[in-house]
């Protein structure tokens, strides 16, 4: 029996995927379940298991090749049984011009933990341009414009309605490399591919800043009472060898100051808005060639050790690309700290759909005024970005008054 | 290569089949004394005598079936319709007879028949005598569908069908009988039938057609040239089989289609070859099919009103501009 290996959608976002490993070559015995490849897609590298048994008949997508979700990337099947049918596609240049392909298998991991697991139709955004309409292109056009890394959005449709044809994507093609044209030698800057999780990011915040109507808040803290507390608890941990950093003790205060406040602990859902019982904070990490945000789930129930035992060990995982779907998805709410990095304050981009995210500055010891005398203080500013379909401006501050009030005396955590 | 017409093509095919094959004779409205409506069959009366030349009542459905009877019994008749326009009665027997009885006995009754004559539109024939057949017969499993659109082609593809041990519904046209082209001599020039030609090459447009069409094609292919447009021409030659190779591989070339028919639009044959390109090529068309045909009414009687229901060269070349968006 033929069985054809698509790219399966191994994240509930995942448009494309790029073939990272072979784990079997052609000629070689593949038993349903048996791992056939490593994929990375738009958010870690997932492993691509067998749905049939067989011999590795043919590869189609080999390594380092993107394709999207649905496509056929090798063909599973008995060893003397006729595959033309299905792997003729690769002699004529490639799996884009196979015939109709099967729908796409669900991956069981993209259904797991997830609240509603996006469809990757229902994700798809490619074809919408620059004002929101759909892009109206020739079957051709579409095509070629994948070929040669068009922009579909970008180009200008010459035919009837605005259609994008052939003549204008080649237009297109033409027109960028001659706008390249005064660029001095190649040592003066550097091609930097951008990868499935720089994709994914780009059209998250592009999705963001456009349609989310943002506004922010910034408040000034002071952390002399969260610095003792961290002395305190450290001293307490100091046996077991564990330890806690100010950033874990402020997640721990913005759960608690979101719990007071679930106007502000809520998803933009078009028609509804969906206010969480639960505080699950996504963390934004750097890593490698972008960002990404773990999830420390019910922050709001777990005792800021556990708080940061999960940040360090989900970081780590993070940094080496080998997060599961569901360890960076369902957050309602979001912390960006660049503190280390030295910034001052910032403003950060709504992770939709949820309603706001925090912006962390580095804390510096700061002249301030205090019973009327100039005294030198530990401060730290923290930006809110709301969404104003969400959040109102009076809902936002008295969050951050809350949240203000549990740092300054983080005794009010336990309220 | 010899220069003749198209009748005597057909003629020349008649003659040599029936001299290969004892088995093949003619039978019709006045193709033995009369040497044919057309003079098609001249001579073969003659030639042959008239156990094999055989002239018929005016009665299609009779004549028809006693052909259909004949192959039954092993011969290999070949039925002349003065026009196809005249048997519709007749095609109960090519339908529900010749192209179902092998399929209904089991392969015991292979109908190694032939229908042949004129389908479409002449001149000022009126609604009654001008419409294109094929899609009567083309529509049911069974039965071949042949439309030369030249001498050598008609000389080819009669000699094929009366080989063929299917029923081919083989389908002339009055004004192509005196059309003129070069035939090869070769008395074994026998073209397969399902097998299209490119009767033009090009890059920029796919013209498809089939029968008389081909000529509006070309026409209409020679105007598109002085603005610098190259079409293909590509004659289907036979609609049953279908050379969908031949088409998908011009498509895939030219990314754009326009299929030019002289019947009637509506389930026509470009309606089936639009839908095999949009299901089989979709990913390289730049444009929409667009199909030129028979306008959506019986054939007016006046000269001026048959001119306009007709497709011409002038339309087919809009379509290809439509089609390469000028």
């Amino acid at each position: 029996m033929i069985t054809k290996v698509h790219m399966e959608a191994l994240s509930p976002t995942m448009e494309e995927g790029q073939l990272v490993k072979w784990h079997k070559a052609e000629g070689d015995e593949v038993a349903s379940g048996d791992i056939v490849a490593e994929i990375e897609t738009d958010k870690a590298t997932m492993e691509l298991v067998a749905r049939g048994d067989g011999v590795l008949r043919r590869i189609i997508l080999q390594e380092g090749g993107t394709a999207p979700v649905g496509e056929v990337i090798a063909v599973i099947a008995g060893a003397d049984e006729d595959i033309s049918e299905v792997a003729g596609a690769s002699a004529n240049g490639g799996p884009a011009s196979s015939g109709p392909a099967a729908p796409p298998p669900a991956a069981p991991s993209a259904a797991k933990g997830a609240d509603s697991p996006a469809t990757p139709a229902a994700e798809r955004v490619e074809d919408t341009g620059r004002d929101g309409e759909r892009v109206k292109a020739s079957p051709l056009a579409r095509r070629l414009a994948s070929d040669l890394g068009v922009d579909l959005s970008r180009v200008e449709g010459s035919g009837p309605g605005g259609r994008i044809v052939k003549r204008d994507v080649e237009a297109a093609r033409e027109a960028a490399p001659a706008a390249m044209a005064y660029a001095a030698d190649e040592s003066e800057y550097e091609d930097v591919p951008v990868s499935q999780l720089r994709k994914t990011i780009a059209r998250r915040l592009a999705e963001s800043i456009g349609p989310v109507p943002h506004f922010f808040l910034t408040i000034d803290v002071d952390m002399g009472r969260v610095i003792q507390a961290r002395q305190s608890l450290n001293a307490l941990l100091e046996q077991s060898g564990e330890k806690v950093s100010i950033n874990d003790i402020l997640l721990k205060a913005i759960a608690a100051a979101l719990r007071k406040h679930p106007d502000c602990n809520a998803h933009w859902q078009g028609t509804t808005i969906r206010r969480f019982n639960a505080v699950h904070i996504g963390v934004a990490v750097a890593i490698d060639d972008g960002l990404i945000t773990p999830v420390v789930r019910n922050a709001h129930a777990k005792g800021i050790a556990r708080i940061a035992r999960e940040v360090r060990e989900l970081a780590g995982r993070a940094r080496e690309r080998k997060l599961q779907p569901d360890e960076y998805t369902g957050s309602t709410f979001s912390v960006s700290n660049l503190g280390m990095f030295g910034i001052h304050e910032f403003t950060a981009i709504i992770n939709p759909p949820e309603a706001g995210i925090l912006a962390i500055g580095g804390i510096e010891d700061t002249p301030v005024a205090a019973d009327g005398q100039v005294v030198v203080r530990p401060r730290m500013r923290i930006t809110m970005s709301c969404d104003h379909r969400v959040i109102d401006g009076a809902q936002g501050s008295r969050f951050l008054a809350t949240l203000k009030g549990m740092l300054e005396e983080p005794t009010a955590i336990l309220l | 290569m010899a220069m003749m017409t198209y009748r005597d093509a057909l003629n020349a095919a008649l003659r040599e089949e029936m001299e290969r094959d004892p088995d093949v004779f003619l039978m019709g409205e006045e193709v033995a004394e009369y040497d044919g409506a057309y003079k098609v069959s001249k001579g073969l009366l003659d030639a042959f005598g008239d156990k094999r030349v055989v002239d018929s009542p005016i009665s299609e459905l009779g004549f028809a079936g006693l052909g259909v009877g004949a192959a039954m019994a092993g011969l290999r008749p070949v039925i002349e319709f003065m026009t196809f326009n005249f048997a519709f009665l007749a095609i109960d027997q090519v339908i529900n007879s010749a192209s179902k009885m092998m399929y209904m006995s089991d392969g015991q009754f292979p109908i190694p028949i032939v229908f042949r004559g004129p389908t479409g539109a002449a001149l000022q024939l009126s609604a009654q005598h001008s419409v294109s057949c094929e899609t009567y017969y083309v529509h049911s499993p069974g039965c071949k569908v042949v439309t030369p659109a030249t001498p050598a082609d008609a000389k080819g593809l009669l000699k094929a069908a009366i080989r063929d041990d299917d029923p081919v519904a083989f389908m002339e046209g009055e004004l192509l009988y005196n059309f003129r082209g070069e035939v090869p001599e070769d008395d074994d020039y026998v073209i397969p039938l399902g097998v299209a030609d490119l009767k033009r090459e090009g890059s920029d447009v796919s013209i498809v057609t089939h029968g008389k069409m081909v000529h509006i094609a070309m026409q209409a292919a020679a105007k598109l040239e002085k603005d610098g447009i190259q079409a293909d021409v590509l004659d289907l030659r036979s609609i049953r089989p279908l050379d969908v190779d031949a088409i998908l591989a011009s498509v895939r070339k030219t990314n754009r289609m326009v299929y030019v028919e002289e019947g009637w639009s509506f389930v026509g044959v470009g309606a089936q070859v639009a839908h095999i390109v949009q299901e089989e090529a979709f990913d390289h068309l730049d444009a929409p099919v667009l199909r030129v045909t028979q306008a959506d009414v019986p054939m007016p009687y006046a000269k001026s009103l048959e001119a306009l229901a007709k497709p011409t060269a002038e339309r087919v070349v809009d379509a290809c501009n439509k089609v390469l968006y000028r």
